[in-house]
Order: C-alpha cells, then sequence, then structure tokens
C-alpha cells in the first residue's frame, strides 16, 4: 500500500496524456498505464525472436526472452496492474511458446498469475500461446477505449494499437537522436514495441499515413528516466 | 643520363646466365630505350652486380629471359637475380624495396622462369592447378598487374596464362577458372578466402607452388590480414613445400613480416630478406608561407594562392589530404583559385567507382595537371610523370609521408619532390619532424597486432565449408599463422563453439547448429544453406552504413528521378541534413533534396553556408615516433631555428608567458576564462588517446565533484572545462594532479565508461558481422545499415547484461582498446608520466593553449549527452506552445 502511495505521487497531473478522455501515464520503459483502471498495456514483445532466428542459422544470443521478461517484471511490480493486456505479436512466431525455456515459461506465469491477462492475437502469433493462462482475443474493448494489435484504416477515436513499432528523430546541433517512442493525437496511440530484438519504424513512414491528426500529433520518445514530448513539427524522417 | 647505360652493356654477366651466354646478344640500341621507357625499374647497378657476381653463382636464368633483357637493352636488377636464387634455393623471400625499384618483376620471377622450363600440358592430359598465386589489397592492383606483367610475358613469349579473380570476375569466367585454371591468378584475400571454402580447393590448389603477397606493409596490419595469414595457412597444409614471395615498402620491424611469410609452428622460422635501399634522397621542403599560419583547422585555406602557384610550375602534382572532408574543401578551394582553368581532379573513396576509373585514366594518359587524393592512392598504382606530391596536413607518420612521397617520379633513382603544407601551427612541428624522419630514413609502421577471434571465426566456418575438419589438426594448422602462433587451445575450443552454436552459456541452440561433429570426429556442415550463407558475408571489411547520393534536376525535389549516382555518403551525416541544406560533395555544392530509400537525392546547390561532410573513418592519429619528436623539438629551443619565425615566435612567446616542457614530461595549464575553469594537458598521442583520456578526466573530475563541463581533443593537446576551480583542487590534493593522472583510471573507470560507450557499439557490430553473427546480406537482397546497426546494437545489450565474457565481447573489448580508443597508447603515456606532470597555473589563456581552445564548440562530445538534446527539442516545444 505504501509503495503504490509513492507510485501515485511519482505520477505527476502534468505527466498524464489524454487519449479520448482516459488519463494514461506513458512510461519511459515502454508501457501505457491507466492509473484509474489499474490497466497495463504492453506491445509486441516479439519473445523466442533470438531462437525463431537461430533456426535459420542466425545464432543470435538466446537471452532476448529473457531480457524481455525481466523487464515486464519490473513495470508489473512497480505499477501493481489487475488487467495486463499484451497488444500482440507476444510471441515472434506461433512455436514460440512452445519453444520457451521451461525457466522462462515458469516467470511468465508467476507474472500472470493473480490478475487479468489478455493475449490480444497478432499478425505474428494469430492463434493463443501454448500452455499458457489468460485469455485471447481479436480485440477487446474497456470503457472508451479499444485495444487491438493492429491499427484501423479508419480513424477510431479511443484506439490503442501496437504492431508498427514507432520509433521518431530529431535533429539538434548537428546531431541526430532516433528513439522508440509512443505516438498520439489525442483520439488514438500506437504503442513503442516492448521486445528486446525488435526494431523501428519512424512515425512520418507512409506506414503511418492517415492514421492521425497531424496538427495534434506528439511522439511521446523514450528517454533513460523520462518521456519527452515531441511535436510533429520538429521531427525528421529515416 | 648517360652513364647507366654503359653500365648495362656490362650488366649481363655471365654468371647471370644458364649456360647460353654466348648467343646472348648485346644491346645495339640502348641509347634510344633509356629515353622513352622507364628502364630504370629493370637497371642493375654495375657495382650491385659485381657483388652477386662473386656470391651467386647459380641463378638459373632461362634463355628467353635473357634474350629479352638483352633486346630490351636491360639487365635484371640484384634484388630481382637475387630474390630468384633465393627462391630457387627452396626459400620464401620477403623484399623491401621503394617504389620504383621493380618490385612486382622481381616478385613473379621465380614463377616465370619455372614455368618457361615446364613442359607443355599434352592433350588429353589433366589441366594443371594454379601454380602461382598473387595477392593484392586492391582490385585495381590486380588489374593493373595483369596489364604490366601481360605485356613482358608475351614478348619474351611464354606459355603462361594470367587471370584476374575479384568480385567484379564474372560468375561464367569463375566457373571455367574452376575447370581450367590459368597458371598465375591475380586476386584478393576475400577471394582466397571464398576459393578454401569452396569443396573443390584442395584440387585447385595442389600444384600451387608460390604465393606472391603485394604491398605486404599494408595487409598485415589489418583484419585482412588475419583473414588472409589463415589462407595462407590452409594453402600451406595442402602444399607443405609452398613458398611465398612478400613484396613491401619499407617497415619498421622486418622481422615481423619475414615471420608472417612462413609457417610459425612451431614458432621462429622467417623468410630470406632483401633489401634495396632507397634512390635518391627525396627533395622535401615545408612551405614557408608569406601568410599567416593559423592557429587551428585543417583546411590550410591560407595556402591555397602559393599551392595553385606550384601546380601552375610543374607537370603533374598530386595533392594528399588525410581525409574525405578535406580532400572536398580543398578541390573546392584550388578551383576557386583556378584562373587558367587547369584540369584539376578529386579522387577518394567515396566517389562513384566510376568517377574514380576515369580520373585514374586520365592520370595515366598525362591528362591531368594536379589530382587531389586521399588514402585510395596510397598504393602502388602506377602512375604518370607525377613530379610534385603536395602533402597538405600533416603526414601523422614517418613512413606514410615516404610511401606518399614516393609516389612523385615512379623511379627510385631520381629525386621526388614534396612541398609539406601544415595546416596549423602545431602541424608545423609535425611537418618538421616527420621531414627530420624522412632524411634520416626512420620508420614508423604500426606494429602487427594479435590475430582478431571474430576473424578465426569467420575462417573455422569457412574451412567446414570446404571440407569436413578435425579440430586437433586445424587447430595446429592455425597456429602455423602468424598473428596466431600464440593461439590457447581453449579459445579456439570456444571459437568452434561459437560457430557452431554460438557459444552460449545458456545452451538453447544445439538443434540449430551450424557445424557439427559427426561420429567420425570430423566437424561438417549441418546445411548446405549455412555454406551459401557464408560466402555471401566473407570478408573483414564492414563499412559505415552509406547512402547512394543520387542527382536529379534541381526543382524536381523528391519526385526527381533517374539522375546520376555521384558516389557514397555516410547515413549518419545524410541524417542531420534538412532538406535545402548546402553541402560539399565529390567537388560540387549539392542541395541535399531528401531520403529515399538507400538513397540520398541531391540537386545543384549554392549558397553560403555550405556544409562539409564528415567521414568516421580516415583519420589517422600522429605517430608515436613523430609524437616524441614534436615533444623533443618543443623542449629544444636551439631545434626552432629551422621553423618559420612566426612559429618559432609563438614558442618563445609561450616560454616567457608559461612554460615549455621538457621531453618526456606531461604540461598541464590551469586557467580561468569566462566563468569557467580551464585545464589543458600537451600528451601529444593522438586524437583517440586524448578522447578516451579525456572521458577518464571527466568521470574522475566529476566524482571529485568539479562539475566538469565538457572536453575536446585534438592529436597534440587535451583541454576540459568545469565550473570549479581545478587548480584550486589540484593544491588541495583532492585529488592532486598526479592522482588525476594515475594509472588506475584505465581499471574501473574505463570499464564502466566502455559499456555504454557508443565506440564499443559500433566496435561490435563490426565484430557481429565479421564472425558471422549477423549477416552482411541476404541471399538476393542488401540488407540495409539501418537494420543491420539496430540490431547489432540491441544484441550488444542483450548480450552484456546476460552473459558479459562471451567470446564475442571479448574480441570486441580487445578490438576497441587497439582501435577507436588507443588504450595501449594511453597507458604507456600514463606510465611514462608519472611523477613528471609539469603543473603551471596561469591568470590567463597561454599561446600553447590557443589552437585547443579554437577547437571548443566546433565539435560536441559524444557522452550522454543525447538526453539533453532530446530536453533541448521538448523544451523548445513547450516554450513555443506557451506551457512555461
Amino acid at each position: 500500500m505504501n509503495f503504490s502511495l509513492a507510485r501515485a505521487s511519482l505520477i505527476a497531473e502534468a505527466d498524464l496524456v489524454g487519449i479520448a478522455g482516459e488519463r494514461a501515464v506513458c512510461d519511459p520503459r515502454g508501457v501505457l498505464y491507466f492509473p484509474d483502471l489499474r490497466l497495463l498495456a504492453v506491445s509486441d514483445l516479439h519473445l523466442e525472436k533470438g531462437s525463431s532466428l537461430a533456426r535459420r542459422g542466425t545464432l543470435i544470443p538466446p537471452y532476448d526472452t529473457g531480457a524481455t521478461l525481466l523487464r515486464l517484471q519490473a513495470v508489473i511490480s512497480d505499477y501493481h496492474p489487475s488487467i495486463v493486456i499484451t497488444l500482440g505479436d507476444s510471441f515472434h512466431d506461433g512455436g514460440g511458446a512452445e519453444r520457451m525455456h521451461a525457466s522462462f515459461r515458469e516467470r511468465l506465469e508467476a507474472l500472470i498469475s493473480g490478475r487479468d491477462w489478455f493475449w490480444v492475437a497478432g499478425n505474428h502469433d494469430p492463434d493463443a500461446p501454448a500452455d499458457l493462462p489468460g485469455e485471447t482475443v481479436r480485440e477487446l474493448a474497456i470503457g472508451s477505449l479499444l485495444f487491438r494489435h493492429e491499427p484501423s484504416k479508419q480513424r477510431v477515436e479511443g484506439e490503442i494499437a501496437g504492431h508498427l513499432h514507432p520509433c521518431a528523430r530529431i535533429v539538434q546541433r548537428g546531431r541526430s537522436v532516433r528513439r522508440r517512442c509512443f505516438a498520439g493525437d489525442g483520439g488514438r496511440m500506437i504503442m513503442p514495441a516492448f521486445g528486446a530484438y525488435t526494431g523501428s519504424l519512424n512515425v512520418l513512414d507512409r506506414a503511418y499515413a492517415g492514421l492521425f491528426r497531424l496538427d495534434t500529433l506528439m511522439a511521446y520518445m523514450l528517454g533513460t528516466d523520462r518521456i519527452f514530448a515531441i511535436s510533429r513539427s520538429m521531427l525528421r524522417p529515416g | 643520363m648517360a652513364k647507366p647505360v654503359e653500365r648495362t652493356r656490362e650488366c649481363l654477366s655471365p654468371q647471370v646466365g644458364t649456360g647460353t651466354t654466348e648467343q646472348r646478344p648485346r644491346s645495339p640500341f640502348v641509347p634510344i630505350l633509356l629515353g622513352d621507357c622507364p628502364p630504370s625499374r629493370y637497371l642493375w647497378r654495375v657495382t650491385e652486380q659485381l657483388r652477386l657476381a662473386e656470391q651467386n653463382a647459380t641463378v638459373a636464368l632461362p634463355e628467353p629471359f635473357i634474350r629479352w633483357f638483352g633486346e630490351k637493352g636491360w639487365s635484371p636488377r640484384a634484388h630481382q637475380i637475387e630474390l630468384l636464387a633465393k627462391a630457387q634455393a627452396g626459400l620464401s623471400v620477403l623484399l623491401i624495396a621503394p617504389t620504383g625499384a621493380g618490385k612486382t618483376l622481381a616478385g613473379f620471377m621465380p614463377s616465370l622462369t619455372e614455368l618457361a622450363n615446364r613442359p607443355r600440358r599434352k592433350p588429353g592430359q589433366a589441366h594443371r592447378g594454379i601454380h602461382t598465386l598473387y595477392i593484392s589489397p586492391l582490385k585495381a592492383l590486380a588489374v593493373d598487374i595483369e596489364r604490366n606483367l601481360g605485356k613482358p610475358v608475351e614478348e619474351i613469349g611464354l606459355p603462361v596464362t594470367i587471370e584476374t579473380r575479384t568480385g567484379d570476375t564474372p560468375a561464367h569466367k569463375r566457373q571455367r577458372q574452376k575447370l581450367v585454371p590459368p597458371d598465375i591468378l591475380l586476386t584478393t584475400p576475400e577471394q582466397l578466402a571464398l576459393l578454401i571454402a569452396a569443396p573443390d580447393a584442395r584440387r585447385f590448389f595442389e600444384d600451387l607452388r608460390y604465393v606472391v603477397l603485394d604491398e605486404l606493409h599494408s595487409l598485415v596490419t589489418s583484419k585482412r590480414g588475419h583473414l588472409l595469414a589463415l589462407g595462407l595457412a590452409r594453402l600451406r597444409s595442402y602444399v607443405p613445400s609452398l613458398q611465398t614471395i612478400g613484396l613491401s615498402a619499407t617497415v619498421a620491424e622486418p622481422d615481423d613480416l619475414r615471420r608472417w611469410l612462413v609457417g610459425q609452428n612451431p614458432p621462429g622460422a622467417m623468410a630470406g630478406l632483401i633489401t634495396v635501399a632507397g634512390g635518391a634522397k627525396p627533395n622535401i621542403s615545408i612551405l614557408d608561407s608569406e601568410q599567416h599560419v593559423p592557429w587551428s583547422g585543417h583546411s590550410a585555406r591560407y595556402a591555397i594562392p602559393e599551392i595553385y602557384e606550384a601546380i601552375k610550375r610543374h607537370r603533374t602534382t598530386i595533392l594528399f589530404v588525410n581525409t574525405r572532408s578535406q580532400a572536398e574543401l580543398l578541390f573546392q578551394e584550388l578551383w576557386r583559385a583556378n584562373e587558367d582553368s587547369l584540369p584539376i581532379a578529386l579522387h577518394h573513396g567515396s566517389l562513384d567507382v566510376g568517377q574514380r576509373r576515369r580520373v585514374e585514366k586520365a592520370m595515366g594518359e598525362n591528362a591531368l595537371r594536379a589530382i587531389v587524393a586521399t588514402s585510395t592512392l596510397d598504393l602502388g598504382i602506377d602512375w604518370g610523370d607525377v613530379d610534385l606530391v603536395v602533402h597538405v596536413g600533416a603526414p601523422k607518420g614517418a613512413s606514410r609521408l615516404a610511401q606518399r612521397i614516393g609516389r612523385a617520379n615512379h623511379r627510385m633513382d631520381e629525386p621526388s619532390k614534396a612541398i609539406l603544407i601544415p595546416a596549423n601551427r602545431f602541424e608545423v612541428l609535425e611537418c618538421r619532424a616527420a621531414l627530420d624522419a624522412n632524411y634520416l630514413g626512420a620508420q614508423d609502421t604500426p606494429p602487427l597486432i594479435t590475430g582478431a577471434l571474430d576473424v578465426l571465426s569467420q575462417h573455422v566456418l569457412g574451412v567446414a565449408c570446404g571440407a569436413p575438419f578435425d579440430a586437433d589438426l586445424l587447430f595446429e594448422e592455425v597456429r602455423g599463422a602468424a598473428p596466431y602462433a600464440g593461439l590457447a587451445r581453449e579459445t579456439f575450443d570456444r571459437v568452434v563453439d561459437f560457430v557452431a552454436t554460438g557459444g552460449y552459456a545458456l545452451k538453447n541452440y544445439e538443434r540449430y547448429a551450424r557445424i557439427r561433429k559427426t561420429v567420425d570426429g570430423l566437424w561438417r556442415v549441418s546445411h548446405p544453406r549455412i555454406a551459401q550463407q557464408y560466402r555471401l558475408n566473407v570478408g573483414t571489411i564492414v563499412e559505415m552504413p552509406e547512402l547512394n547520393v543520387r542527382y536529379v534536376r534541381q526543382g524536381r525535389g523528391m519526385a526527381g528521378r533517374g539522375g546520376p549516382v555521384l558516389g557514397k555518403i555516410e547515413e549518419y551525416f545524410a541524417e542531420t541534413l534538412r532538406p535545402g541544406d548546402n553541402f560539399l560533395f565529390a567537388g560540387k555544392v549539392l542541395r541535399f533534396e531528401g531520403i529515399r530509400e538507400n538513397e540520398c537525392v541531391v540537386s545543384n546547390g549554392a549558397g553560403a553556408n555550405i556544409i562539409v561532410p564528415s567521414y568516421a573513418g580516415g583519420k589517422f592519429p600522429l605517430s608515436t615516433y613523430l609524437a616524441d619528436q614534436v615533444r623533443g623539438m618543443l623542449a629544444d629551443s636551439d631545434r626552432w631555428q629551422a621553423l618559420p619565425e612566426q612559429v618559432a615566435d609563438w614558442l618563445r612567446l609561450q616560454k616567457e608567458r608559461s612554460v615549455l616542457p621538457k621531453r618526456g614530461d606531461l604540461l598541464v595549464e590551469t586557467f580561468p576564462r569566462g566563468n569557467r575553469h580551464y585545464m589543458v594537458a600537451y600528451p601529444f598521442e593522438g586524437r583517440l588517446a586524448h578522447q578516451t583520456l579525456g572521458m577518464l578526466l571527466t568521470r574522475r573530475l566529476e566524482r571529485a565533484n568539479a562539475r566538469p563541463l565538457g572536453f575536446v581533443a585534438t592529436d597534440y593537446s587535451l583541454a576540459v572545462w568545469a565550473l570549479d576551480d581545478v587548480a584550486a583542487l589540484f593544491k588541495a590534493k583532492k585529488p592532486s594532479l598526479a592522482a588525476l593522472f594515475d594509472e588506475d583510471m584505465l581499471g574501473d573507470d574505463l570499464e564502466a565508461w566502455l559499456n555504454d560507450s557508443w565506440m564499443l557499439k559500433r566496435t561490435f557490430r563490426t565484430c557481429a558481422v565479421i564472425a558471422g553473427l549477423i549477416e552482411k546480406r541476404y541471399p538476393g537482397q542488401e540488407k540495409s545499415g539501418r537494420q543491420v546497426t539496430v540490431s547489432a546494437d540491441l544484441i550488444y545489450d542483450v548480450l552484456r547484461s546476460h552473459e558479459p565474457d562471451h567470446i564475442l565481447l571479448q574480441a570486441t573489448r580487445t578490438d576497441a582498446a587497439a582501435g577507436l580508443l588507443d588504450v595501449s597508447r594511453l597507458a604507456e603515456m600514463l606510465s611514462r608520466v608519472r611523477g613528471r606532470i609539469m603543473h603551471k597555473h596561469l591568470e590567463q589563456i597561454s599561446p600553447l593553449a590557443v589552437p585547443i581552445m579554437l577547437e571548443i564548440g566546433k565539435e560536441s562530445v559524444n557522452g550522454g549527452a543525447n538526453e539533453s538534446l532530446l530536453m533541448e527539442a521538448a523544451d523548445l516545444v513547450e516554450e513555443a506552445m506557451g506551457q512555461r
């Protein structure tokens, strides 16, 4: 109880971002937390990406699942959410959950237990993960919010999505800084990818065309321990 | 010119021949030939010849050679005969000779004489394998040699086939080469690696007699050299009697190269050595400008009128600079001064290949008056009649200067002429030191380094792609390669484990192993796809991500299409440009239109605010030797007489206002300026070592609560500035200056800083690509730099936190310490100055400190500053939106 009080005091009113009337914290670790709903959203975990690539001969370190879970564990123990939604592509491929090392599986199960856990289906993992608790859904509506993997083509107020792995880039003093980011226009929010091996795509790329009201689009770039809200006019492509 | 003619007549002594001397024609038309061909390359001085005649009567020079030399009115040079004699006695040989000494012909003499005597292949007999392999660092050099060697071979009438095999060789020709191998194959280290990784490698090479290694001095100091050494070890396992012939410019430690050329298991054997003394001493001068020599900067703009006059006075001038950006700037400035529209060209590694070839061709045809060039022209391609070398900026090393000056008058008997143009005052000192060294014949080529483990990983996979291997035998073979002579078995086994499954402590990938040990005890590739991937990723040159520069018509913006590609530009530079920005590239002012896929789209630009791209590569650090010489010059006021008056005045003023350090001492000045406190140190250890030192000192000052704000480093000195009075801290011994510069900074501080350093990430990416952990390219599709960069960084982060002792991280740290950070040099310096740090507190800036103080603000410190840039951007937004 003490802890959540401390946490609550950390959430300053100014750091809250409005999405279709709901207030949310854009955490610099790349998760979205709705204090009023005690709901935590995280997107594109891409668990077991390492072993997925290893199958094709690229033997990158097998520690991505462990690293991703460790970070997830940290945010969950900070916020103590009662609801967790993972916004799709939670596993890099359909066989990921099966391949996962037993120790990782245990850690994941421990995180899931005691709360409502929703696996939103993604393009990488259209089916429910093998032998894991939690409910698999296409999309999920809670209050004025709609959680899904791929953002809808038409404008949907209150939509929280992933899939695109947004990042943003600025140039200051002749130097370029590129970071993962949340991208939002007040009505819709696209979340950064959370997985340890996930790449990213600039919010100015044509893949985002038509998704946002350009006049209110903000990139909430992830810093080491804070978020930097950058307006569209400051952003650079590439 | 008449004298050598007389000598050549005497040169064809009977001792050299094969007993057919009576048929040997004398050279009746010598005087004519000497006028229009480069005879000095083949001439043999009479004194050398006599010495040789006494010592060595056992050389077998076949009759057609003697006839050819005679017809040409030439005779073989002493070193050519000596090399032939050693080779015929079964030895491997290192030939060290200056440019223009006829090295190439010497290198091929053993092969050509042997091939001349070889019985012809009878019809129906199987094709023979390669007889001689020639390896050069440059594709262009291989092509050049094919032309230059082809001519004498044809004239002598030798039944010898010569072919090149490079990345540009068409597939059908490569296939044909496998079926009908040429006698002499001219190629590069990467192609050798590919040939070894092919299943028919042993058959292809089983008749191999000689490997000729050109420009060996430049090959051995890099990872390419490691790959090549491993390749040679493999060839030796096919043909134990294999002989190598190394051709090299003068180096500091010839014995290193002699060992490199022969098997080192057991260690110690050395190739024979032939050294050809340099020809005439070059005529080098330092520009003593009428103009004011600047305090800092690298443009040498002040000297443009004088450089231009020098170009006008000479037939053809090569202007060497140290970086591509300097090349662009100098080229631009020269054309601004070029009232006579002299043909002046530009040549550097980022330009489009087609353009480079056109410039090289024009050069060969003597159609140019001047060419501005970077190190791409350092190596021994034969140029036309260059009669002047201008070196703009300091040469950074005595040996490098000697090699570059050798470009003028590509004949060793005539003196080369060169002018050094220092770009600032410290460079005047450096140029002077380099010039003195050049006259002394001092050498400061870099030492060889221990074989890299990422390269070994690549080789192990390559060997497996060729044929199944036995780990014990391969280990012994690898230890035969000089860079790996000290390799421990445990390390080798870890490399094999890495190649197989990634070598992770978490044994998760056994089922995806790339190579597997089968029941017969041999390691085999587990899938044909692995060999295919290997072939696409072979090599040790990992480029920085680059974008093509595509030129479109003005006014079309990003919609423009189809213009020519001007060259390549580093992605990180293109990322800092805004549409409409003007920048200098390929000698043109270009307007940046935008980035489209892997292309940077540009149009004609103009305007005053022109940006010059900076390039990560190509910055040579000041050699240890020159640094010591410069320190010596500072300490000895007698030597100032050799310096231009304004520079000597500057040093005198420094002596008056502050102090000049003794040769072995480190001077540290402190002074207040504005509301900051500055500390300037003068180690002269080169920019990389200074940068590392700057990072570490800043960390320490932070811990001492001196509130340091930043630092800047040059080749000569280092400045740190802080909010607190650092001089007062030193006085109070909180910490003392000696403690601040203590060697223990290379322990925990270095470790802690390294782990977050972008330099380590960049190095890791290179190691990971070379080791085959991440791919350079996918079959049929080039992976863009962006994707490689991102994933390499992510992999680095994950690996570092989960398995910090992984073999690839070890390789990365070793590389970074030697390369980007120059830790070894820093360590030597710190140990050298222990107890010899001289602190001088001043009320104001000293004359010696002016150059570095002018650098402040020109470049930013790359540290944790990224967050503050984000902060600035975020604040700007808030300001604009009136939230604060």
